[in-house]
């Protein structure tokens, strides 16, 4: 068994699919039972899911442009 | 005036169709240099990079935020100098990634500021859904946690990454942001596998932890505060 700050602790890893067999044992032990780290391993994933989102930015051109620029000077 | 299309041991080949054996190459930078493409036959570095230049411009956003420029100036520099170390047209997204990884990095290191002091025994206490439960910043909401970051626009999100030293901050933006797995990520850094592992669990209560601090010093914790 382990407690809520161990599984708390290891909810990304749970979710990235990077704990060992064994250790998904026991957090899927403890989620069935804590109701709580369940709200915790949903709020878990939302925030991943709120991180992987803000990958979507803008490009201002005129940065891009000068970018470019630069490639046809290294390679005229 | 011919350019040159292939530069293989002593020989040159140029796109008349000439070819210029027992050439002494002077000099690393190859100005025009090609690299076996698989269906194209050789495609040129100005090629390459241009394709990637959108994506590369993004990742350094997120990794360098108003220094992005410069990192890709850096980015395309050293990559042109080592592009004869790219064997494979296919491999150079991940080739270019790992240059730009390097130069954030870099970057970091040379900008010799005080290293922030962190308390990570504080941090790994640090749980962001006990935080919001706790204080309760929004009383009439049913679903506190959710309400919480939908306060945050992206931008907001990445003004929170850009709060991360960067050997916390690029593994978080190149495994969760762009997709790399962690194992792709030691080897772009050439550091060992459980590094990275380390620093991507540093990164995530670091980021809990400042999610909050933001929400708070940004006026976020209002109720119709957007």
């Amino acid at each position: 068994m382990i407690s809520c700050t161990q599984a708390v602790n290891q909810l990304w890893e749970y979710l990235d699919g990077t704990v060992d067999d064994a250790e998904r044992a026991l957090i899927d032990e403890h989620l069935g039972r804590c109701r709580r780290c369940c709200g915790e391993l949903e709020f878990a994933r939302e925030l991943r899911r709120t991180l992987t989102d803000a990958a979507h930015d803008d490009l201002p051109d005129h940065v891009l442009q000068r970018l470019y620029r630069t490639l046809e000077e290294l390679e005229p | 005036m011919p350019r040159v299309l292939q530069v293989l041991d002593n020989a040159i080949t140029l796109d008349s169709g000439d070819v210029l054996e027992g050439v002494e190459l002077v000099g690393a930078a190859p100005a025009t240099a090609v690299v076996n493409a698989g269906v194209n036959p050789v495609l040129s570095f100005r090629d390459l990079a241009r394709d990637q230049l959108p994506r590369l411009l993004s990742l350094a956003q997120r990794l360098a935020g108003g220094d992005a420029e410069d990192v890709v100036q850096d980015c395309l520099l050293k990559a042109y100098r080592r592009f004869d170390q790219l064997h494979d047209a296919a491999a150079a997204p991940a080739w270019l990634t790992s240059i730009l990884v390097n130069c954030c990095r870099d970057r970091g290191r040379t900008r010799a500021r005080q290293p922030v002091e962190i308390d990570f025994d504080q941090v790994e206490r640090f749980s962001l859904y006990r935080k919001i439960a706790y204080e309760d910043p929004f009383p009439y909401s049913d679903s506190l946690h959710l309400d919480f970051l939908a306060e945050f626009s992206r931008e907001d999100v990445r003004a929170v990454l850009m709060r991360l030293p960067e050997i916390y901050r690029i593994p978080l933006v190149v495994v969760y942001m762009d997709g790399y797995l962690a194992r792709e990520l030691a080897e772009m850094l050439q550091v060992p596998l459980g590094t990275v592992l380390a620093r991507l669990h540093r990164g995530r209560k670091l980021f809990e932890t400042q999610m909050w601090e933001y929400a708070e010093q940004n006026g976020l914790l209002k109720e119709g505060a957007r």
